[in-house]
């Protein structure tokens, strides 16, 4: 897997499947539709990589949602993810099977263990894109965001095999599951010495609601600035985020005045964050911020200025106070909420 | 080392300060010259990471990087923080290095100095923003990682760290030597002390290596090196959004909003 490595020899396409506590990521899910694509415009096939313990009913899922076959390596040294044991089982079965192309989930674990095998097998690893294309001379053209979201840029890997990239969470759709699809099953085994579990997994506290996967996994976020004037203002967001069922985020004035944790902050120097919906109550809209929030599907502003520059974003603005604005958006919602039940029951 | 406590070498990265970043039209690569750069932010969170090891169990804190000359004001800065002594890598050959050969060089920066039992490097840099040179680190000179870690337990003979995934925190413990990447905001790093300075003004604490010091080839690192290239880049246009103003009585704007917003299939 060198510079001279014959690209025709190599052929297919794979998908690291990553199994969690009994179930695949929704990443790998998501994974399988735009490798599906990538396989058929390679007119190829799309093979699964699936390393764990007990997970065989997982491939039978992987087959139902695009795959044609899955590579399964079970091993009971493989049931919790650590880097080395899990990078060899991939090294080992591309360098038997030489595949064209390998996509990883960007999540913490896929890019932990993409970095470490684009070392170890020596070849190209675009990060975290979020569109594939096979470019006009077959070449897999991996495409990610740049230079803060400003560009897109194109990554080849013209020479190297597999060309190896990273795919954004939530960004491809889980595809159509088709019930009885055909596909195999390959068992390989890969030797995991003792000396390869140098990392031993100790601890692990599940998440209950900590504000960094709040942000990070939001599909709501309501935000607050210092138009917020008191901490203890934060109670009328995390009212609205409640009703929403979103999570609660602050400009970088809000943080800087103590209001709020570091952790809750949104911009530049914060979380970039890219919600369904992403509401701003009391932030004027620094470059700054907006950098963190931009690319939100859609956006409301609440502020007393009309002339605040978050209103140049927004797809929906109301000029106001947001101390009566934003409880009245809770109450409403829940209202509605409340009326709503009943004829769902009723069905 | 355990004996004198524990040596850490911490890799940074200078980079283009977050609202400068400016793409050459005709290069597609980022434009380095003549922009304010700074530390890449979460690279002194790793920095603060290995000062604090050494504050709690002795030993020392060495601080690498690999760039131009004009990188040494990020060691400066570093050294400033802290950090004992300072390595440049520094040669044209590095000029337009993908994550494989920038893994690959700082790996044999590190084999150089030797004597460590921890590297840290910051989770990613935010120019290019791949966290791929840490665990390429750690597979290049085949050693444990611990990546997107919000802090560390030095045991002597290994090390505990922990690690934010996203449906929870995992504590991982490895042997020494291990690679370390540390989550951005994961501490709050020091400032530049004035001893710091008045340290780095003296001079004499850094040491500049070429590729051939190290023993890199020229065919490993560079363009050369690179399996990747970036064939093209697109200006992203956000798409103008059409803002729809409410206003008035509250009860009212926020109804008409709400209904509004239903319309447009944004809520239930």
């Amino acid at each position: 897997m060198t510079a001279t490595a014959d690209p025709s020899a190599y052929k297919g396409v794979w998908v690291f499947l990553e199994a969690r506590r009994g179930a695949l990521r929704d990443v790998s899910f998501q994974l399988l539709s735009v490798a599906r694509k990538i396989a058929d415009l390679r007119k190829t096939e799309l093979s699964g990589v699936l390393p764990g313990w007990k997970v065989e009913p997982l491939a039978r899922e992987a087959i139902e949602h695009g795959a044609d076959r899955v590579y399964l390596v079970e091993d009971p040294k493989l049931e919790t993810y650590t880097s080395r044991p899990f990078t060899k089982v991939m090294a080992a079965l591309a360098r038997k099977h030489k595949p064209e192309i390998i996509l990883f989930g960007a999540s913490k674990n896929g890019r932990d263990l993409g970095g470490r095998l684009h070392a170890v097998i020596e070849t190209g690893l675009a990060a975290d894109c979020v569109k594939f294309e096979i470019d006009e001379d077959g070449n897999f053209d991996a495409i990610r965001p740049a230079y803060g979201g400003k560009s897109l840029a194109h990554i080849l890997c013209k020479q190297h095999r597999p060309q190896m990239a990273s795919a954004r969470r939530n960004v491809f759709r889980v595809p159509d599951r088709q019930p009885g699809r055909r596909g195999e099953v390959v068992r390989e085994a890969v030797a995991i010495a003792d000396a390869d579990l140098d990392a031993k997994v100790v601890r692990f506290e599940e998440r209950s609601g900590h504000q960094e996967h709040r942000l990070d996994d939001a599909r709501i976020v309501v935000a607050g600035g210092f138009g917020m004037r008191d901490p203890k203002n934060f109670r009328l967001l995390e009212g609205l985020a409640d009703a929403l069922g979103g999570a609660v985020a602050a400009s970088r004035k809000a943080v800087d005045a103590g209001w709020v944790p570091k952790d809750y902050q949104v911009g530049q120097t914060g979380k970039t964050v890219r919600p369904e919906l992403y509401i701003a109550a009391g932030i004027s809209g620094a470059v700054q911020h907006l950098a963190g929030m931009q690319e939100s599907a859609k956006i409301v502003v609440v502020n007393s200025d009309p002339k605040a520059p978050m209103f140049e974003i927004a797809d929906y603005g109301v000029v106001g106070d947001l101390f009566e604005v934003v409880p009245e958006m809770t109450r409403q919602l829940k209202a509605s909420k409340a009326r709503a039940v009943p004829s769902v029951a009723a069905k | 080392m355990a004996a004198k406590g524990p040596r850490s070498i911490v890799c940074i990265k200078q980079v283009p300060k977050a609202q400068e970043l400016q793409v050459d039209p005709v290069t597609h690569t980022l434009k380095r010259v003549g922009v304010p750069s700074e530390i890449n932010p979460p690279d002194r969170n790793a920095l603060e990471m290995a000062l604090q090891v050494r504050d709690k169990h002795g030993g020392e804190v060495l601080v690498v990087t690999m760039g131009p000359p004009v990188f040494t004001q990020a060691l400066d800065e570093a050294l400033a923080m802290g950090c004992d002594r300072a390595f440049l890598l520094t040669d044209r050959l590095l000029g337009g290095s993908d994550t494989v050969p920038t893994a690959h060089a700082l790996s044999e920066v590190i084999r150089k100095i030797g004597g460590y039992d921890l590297v840290f490097c910051g989770e990613e840099t935010t120019d290019s923003s791949t966290g791929h040179v840490g665990p390429g680190i750690a597979g290049h000179l085949d050693h444990a990682q611990i990546t997107y870690c919000s802090g560390v337990e030095f045991l002597g003979d290994r090390v505990r760290g922990k690690r934010v995934v996203e449906d929870g925190f995992e504590t991982w413990e490895c042997p020494l030597p291990c690679v370390v990447t540390v989550n951005f905001l994961a501490n709050k790093p020091r400032p530049p002390s004035l001893t710091g300075k008045i340290r780095v003004k003296r001079g004499g604490l850094t040491t500049t290596w070429s590729c051939a010091d190290v023993g890199l080839a020229a065919e490993k690192v560079g363009l050369k090196g690179s399996p990747t290239i970036v064939s093209k880049v697109e200006t992203v246009r956000l798409p103008e959004r059409k803002t729809k103003v409410f206003r008035g009585h509250a009860a009212e704007a926020v109804s008409q909003l709400l209904a509004a917003m239903r319309t447009d299939g944004v809520i239930e």
